[in-house]
């Protein structure tokens, strides 16, 4: 045990820089993800049939194969494919963006179309332009509903991260693992990867409570502290009956 | 390095890629099968009476939510070396899906009118005999498109399992491609394999759910 913390306490810039690289992972994923979820959620809303079939099929293309098998694609066969090759990092952090950001276009879109239809139709009305419609009237209704189901993608592409240690990035995983290598103690090395993990998941989730309760205030819906606490947003699980 | 798909390659890697394919559905179909169980097992634990059962099957519920399953995966392979790595995959994948499972029979639970719980007590039936023949049954029924949702998403997860050396799909792909230098064949394929898969399967599960949806 004392063994190795000790280590742990030599290698410690070792280890910062393997945070340092799981951060970025995390963060830029998550920026990818939602750039992309807006662009191929709001692509799925268009009028056009051709860009709706192109966002359904990059959506169920990257829904469908395996975060791990594209992960592997593009570190492994892209390379052997077109001789250009990507940092193991930012081959996580697209492969994390493309997948995610395909499940966040069902958030978006999900969303988009939860905004009651008469907004729509004041907007109309009130002769605003599409563009100014969708940002001051339905991106802002839509926005808070979208917050708790992001929430549950952040954490999940932040549990994906420690992949990054299967190809060759010096992640967090990567740093303990090799602590683990040197000092032969599995159980403390599992346990404090679990425990950081645990960590990093709660904070994330924090912020992102504390995001929706500002974006609920902008629409004048005022919540208390109570729910800020909360690991987990109450999914409305629709297909469970509901309340009858 | 620029070369092109080498359809040979793709043909030679395929019958591999399928027998690691077997392995793959079948710990899908057993790691849904505890994830469905104990994930019962956990929605009914969090709705007894003392706190002392509530608390701590709700924390650990939310540590193993919240924490990375390849980590639990190789931990647990570390931990029991003796063990054979399909089965540790196997019930790692099982428990981890069940934490989300629970949540599916939590809300499954909640849908249940409260009327029927108060019936079962005006004819004074045992909590075991409320649950086994008057509440479990209305509430499996409306779950199981849910249920559904899950196995597919840990179908895609499977590939984790390669790390402690199922041979799985992943695993072949892994091998092959290293073998013969052909990763963007082995891997392309094992993607449109995925895809075939699941792509009909997630498509069965929304026309499912949109019946029972009513």
């Amino acid at each position: 045990m004392s063994d190795f913390f000790s280590t742990l306490l030599d290698e410690l810039p070792q280890v910062g820089a393997g945070l340092w690289v799981t951060a970025q992972a995390t963060v830029l994923g998550s920026l990818l993800t939602l750039l992309l979820s807006f662009t191929l959620g709001l692509a799925a809303g268009s009028r056009l049939l051709l860009v709706r079939g192109v966002s359904r099929t990059v959506v169920e293309f990257f829904r469908g194969t395996s975060l791990y098998i594209q992960l592997f694609w593009l570190y492994y066969a892209m390379p052997q494919l077109t001789g250009y090759e990507l940092t193991p990092l930012l081959c996580g952090v697209v492969a994390f963006g493309l997948n995610y950001g395909a499940y966040g276009a069902e958030i978006v879109r999900g969303a988009v179309n939860s905004v009651p239809r008469a907004q729509y139709e004041a907007a109309v009305a009130l002769n605003m332009t599409p563009l100014h419609r969708m940002r001051k009237v339905i991106l802002p209704q839509a926005w808070v509903q979208m917050i708790p189901p992001f929430t549950n993608l952040l954490i999940q592409l932040l549990k994906c991260t420690p992949l990054l240690w299967l190809i060759s990035a010096a992640d967090f995983m990567t740093t303990i693992e090799h602590i683990r290598s040197l000092t032969g103690e599995t159980v403390t090395a599992y346990l404090l990867l679990l425990v950081v993990y645990f960590v990093l998941a709660y904070t994330l989730t924090l912020l992102m409570n504390l995001l929706e309760r500002s974006a609920k205030r902008r629409l004048g819906l005022h919540t208390g502290g109570r729910g800020l606490f909360r690991t987990r947003t109450a999914e409305a699980v629709t297909t469970a009956g509901g309340a009858r | 390095m620029n070369r092109t798909f080498d359809w040979d390659a793709a043909g030679d890697a395929l019958p591999l890629l399928l027998e690691g394919f077997r392995v793959t559905l079948l710990a899908t179909v057993l790691g849904t099968l505890v994830a469905a169980v104990l994930g019962l097992a956990i929605a009914v634990a969090g709705r007894a009476p003392s706190r002392f059962v509530t608390v701590p099957v709700k924390a650990v519920m939310e540590f193993v939510r919240a924490t990375p399953l390849l980590v639990q995966l190789v931990g647990a392979a570390a931990l029991f070396t003796s063990v054979e790595p399909l089965t540790i995959g196997i019930v790692v994948l099982g428990v981890h899906y069940a934490t989300y499972t629970s949540e599916v029979y939590r809300a499954g639970i909640d849908g249940v009118p409260k009327g029927q719980w108060e019936a079962c007590r005006a004819l004074s039936m045992s909590p075991r005999r409320t649950w086994r023949a008057v509440i479990l049954p209305q509430a499996v029924r409306n779950v199981l498109p849910a249920l559904g949702n899950y196995a597919i998403s840990m179908f895609k997860e499977t590939p984790f399992l390669a790390v402690i050396t199922v041979h799985e799909m992943v695993f072949e792909a892994r091998g092959y491609g290293a073998d013969h230098f052909a990763y963007t064949e082995a891997f392309t394929l094992a993607g449109l394999v995925f895809l075939v898969a699941s792509y009909p399967t997630s498509l069965l599960m929304r026309k499912l759910e949109k019946r029972l949806g009513h």
